[in-house]
């Protein structure tokens, strides 16, 4: 299905492999590399420190059972397998990581880094537990300070104001190539895949060069444009309109994001972490006090992980809209407890908004693909 | 007169049924569905051709988790929607919640005007399936259905593990101790029973009626546990288990070019 797409495609699905060397480049060249987890990790810092982000979560369930002789088997997949990448040497980027940086998320990551902390450098942020009134962002506000304070003293560089203001600036460049991108699927029909379109995002985070990852997500977006407009159609006008919102998804996209187009839907919009949910917030980097600006930006991320999550609600509303949304289908992996509690109210706003709603709980075996395709399928016939 | 054949190949059973254009039943057929569908599949041709109604001649849809597998089937539709209409066809109603205790997993559609409008699924596990039953009758050394008539007769019992291998070892060790057979036996009918009943609360609204359809539809102590439950009559009725096979027979009526 993916034939008549651009072939940059296939260049950002390779990213991440191809990634290791470039770090490994980085890192002979007297580089930083910090690991990271999370959508609430403020890259501007790192980038004005002069580190290299790089994504660590784990998407494959091979290293799973070397993390459970430390982690109980009932505990979210990708924190596994995270660890177990990690405890098993196997990841050559937590390997080049010189810090692990990680935030006071769920229960079960935040138990982890305590783990991982034996074996890496790790250095926590903690968030607050909810974004209402002024003190949640004081609160995270001085978290970045303190965490600024740590790198200057850690790595002996210098964070000024200007040069944060400098990095946010990018940052927020490369949010806006990435929602351009991401909205070119409210066309009817969609121009793209969501699966090419998720890879992409995904492989994106394997370019350690900001300016050459917006280039390429630019034009990639224009090559879309412009083969929409010459009539390129390889979505059927007939496929159904998904939304995809829950957990992290890398790890499970095969067998259900896949599965769900080969199906005959397609997925118009990725609410999840490496989709919008984390990117349409900017840095207002004209504000006075930028730190402050670069909290507050990280602060409106709608987890589950915070209580209540309104933010959620309210984007998805918004999405079901603007991507004339015909289904939602919200994906979380076992034992995700704020994502499958959450699930509740997702259900309530799709069935208040009249859009169906499916809910699929899974982790990195294979073991039920059948049965999930299956779902997919019946929830396909039910938008007929 | 036209006719349309449905067919379900469960985990279990395969299931096979004629309608006419009138929707009435006219043929239904039961099988093992053994170890590999297709020659199940191959199996129902030959009896679908003895009894005059050749599949492919006629509209012909599949279903069930082997429905991939039935080479002269004119197109595939997944068992949640063919339960779904099947129970609609057999039941009325404008609103129905439809409960499908199946061997690997247990449904719950709702339906509203004959076409499903949501369902929930069991995940990953056996607790609350027919697996569970029969993994747990054949460790009584019992048929499945006579473990839901002797249940009936038990009672005071109970099973706590939700896992099937440890409910297993749970029902072993009550063996062990000399607990009456009846009341084992009610104690894993009842562990279904609320299993299934939880999983039925998750789709909320009305629920309008609510049928019981599948393999275990024909255990009248299964139907009336689940409508104390439940609070609510559960309706049965023995067709019941040829639910999907039927909504695959009505699926066939949209498929154009074989009846004249």
């Amino acid at each position: 299905m993916t034939q008549s797409l651009p072939e940059s495609f296939a260049e950002f699905g390779e990213a991440r492999q191809k990634g290791f060397l470039r770090v490994k480049e980085i890192k002979e060249q007297g580089g930083k590399v910090a690991g990271v987890f999370c959508t609430f990790t403020p890259l501007e810092i790192l980038d004005t420190a002069g580190i290299t982000p790089v994504s660590l979560c784990g998407m494959s369930d091979e290293t799973i059972p070397a993390a459970e002789a430390h982690l109980p088997k009932n505990l979210c997949p990708l924190i596994k397998s995270s660890y177990g990448f990690a405890v098993s040497d196997k990841c050559p980027y937590t390997y080049f990581s010189d810090l692990i940086v990680g935030e006071t998320t769920c229960d079960g990551k935040k138990k982890m880094y305590e783990l991982l902390g034996k074996l890496k450098d790790t250095y926590i942020l903690h968030l607050p537990q909810g974004i209402a009134g002024d003190d949640a962002l004081e609160f995270w506000t001085r978290e970045l300070r303190r965490f600024i304070t740590y790198l200057e003293d850690r790595f002996q560089v210098r964070l000024t104001d200007a040069a944060l203001r400098q990095a946010a600036r990018v940052r927020n460049e490369e949010r806006a190539a990435r929602l351009e991108l991401m909205e070119l699927q409210a066309l009817t029909p969609p121009p793209a895949f969501g699966y090419d379109i998720y890879k992409t995002l995904e492989g994106l985070g394997f370019c350690f060069d900001r300016q050459e990852a917006i280039d390429k997500v630019r034009s990639l977006t224009a090559q879309l444009r412009a083969d929409y407009d010459a009539g390129k159609r390889p979505v059927s006008p007939h496929a159904k309109r998904i939304l995809v919102t829950g957990c992290p998804i890398g790890g499970v996209l095969d067998k259900t994001v896949r599965a769900l187009e080969e199906k005959g839907g397609v997925a118009v919009c990725f609410e999840n972490c490496s989709g919008i949910k984390a990117m349409h917030q900017m840095v207002d980097t004209e504000a006075e006090d930028i730190v402050q600006a670069i909290a507050r930006r990280y602060l409106s991320i709608g987890c589950a992980v915070m209580t209540p999550d309104s933010r959620r609600m309210a984007l998805l509303k918004e999405l079901l809209q603007t991507f004339r949304v015909d289904g939602v289908v919200e994906i979380d992996l076992q034992a995700c407890t704020p994502y499958c509690v959450e699930s509740f109210w997702i259900r309530q706003a799709a069935e208040a908004a009249g859009v169906p709603y499916l809910a699929l709980e899974t982790d990195y075996s294979q073991a039920d693909g059948g049965q999930l395709s299956t779902r997919l399928e019946a929830f396909l016939e039910i938008l007929e | 007169m036209n006719y349309y054949i449905g067919i379900d190949i469960g985990s279990t059973c395969a299931k096979t049924v004629v309608l006419d254009e009138n929707k009435t039943l006219l043929l239904h057929l039961v099988q093992p569905t053994g170890w590999s569908s297709v020659d199940t599949a191959l199996a129902i041709q030959r009896e679908l051709r003895e009894a005059g109604f050749d599949p492919e001649q006629l509209p012909c849809v599949a279903t069930g988790y082997g429905r991939i597998s039935v080479p002269f089937a004119d197109k595939t539709v997944t068992e949640i929607t063919c339960h779904g209409r099947g129970a609609a066809l057999l039941h009325g109603g404008e609103e129905l919640t439809v409960i499908d205790i199946g061997g690997q997993d247990t449904k719950i559609i709702r339906v509203e005007g004959g076409m499903v409008k949501d369902f929930v699924m069991n995940d990953k596990c056996s607790a609350g399936t027919g697996r569970f039953l029969e993994v747990m009758a054949n460790t009584l050394a019992l048929r499945p259905d006579a473990l839901c008539d002797l249940a009936r007769r038990g009672g005071g019992t109970s099973i706590s593990s939700m896992c099937t291998v440890f409910a297993e070892s749970e029902v072993i060790s009550l063996i062990g101790r000399g607990e009456k057979k009846e009341n084992i036996a009610y104690a894993v009918v009842d562990s279904i029973v609320k299993k299934v009943a939880s999983q039925a609360r998750r789709l909320e609204g009305s629920p309008g009626r609510v049928c019981l359809t599948g393999g275990l539809c024909s255990c009248a102590y299964v139907r009336d546990a689940l409508s104390i439950e439940l609070r609510t009559e559960v309706a049965a009725c023995p067709e019941g288990r040829y639910a999907g096979a039927l909504g695959a027979a009505l699926s066939a009526f949209s498929i154009r070019g074989k009846n004249v």
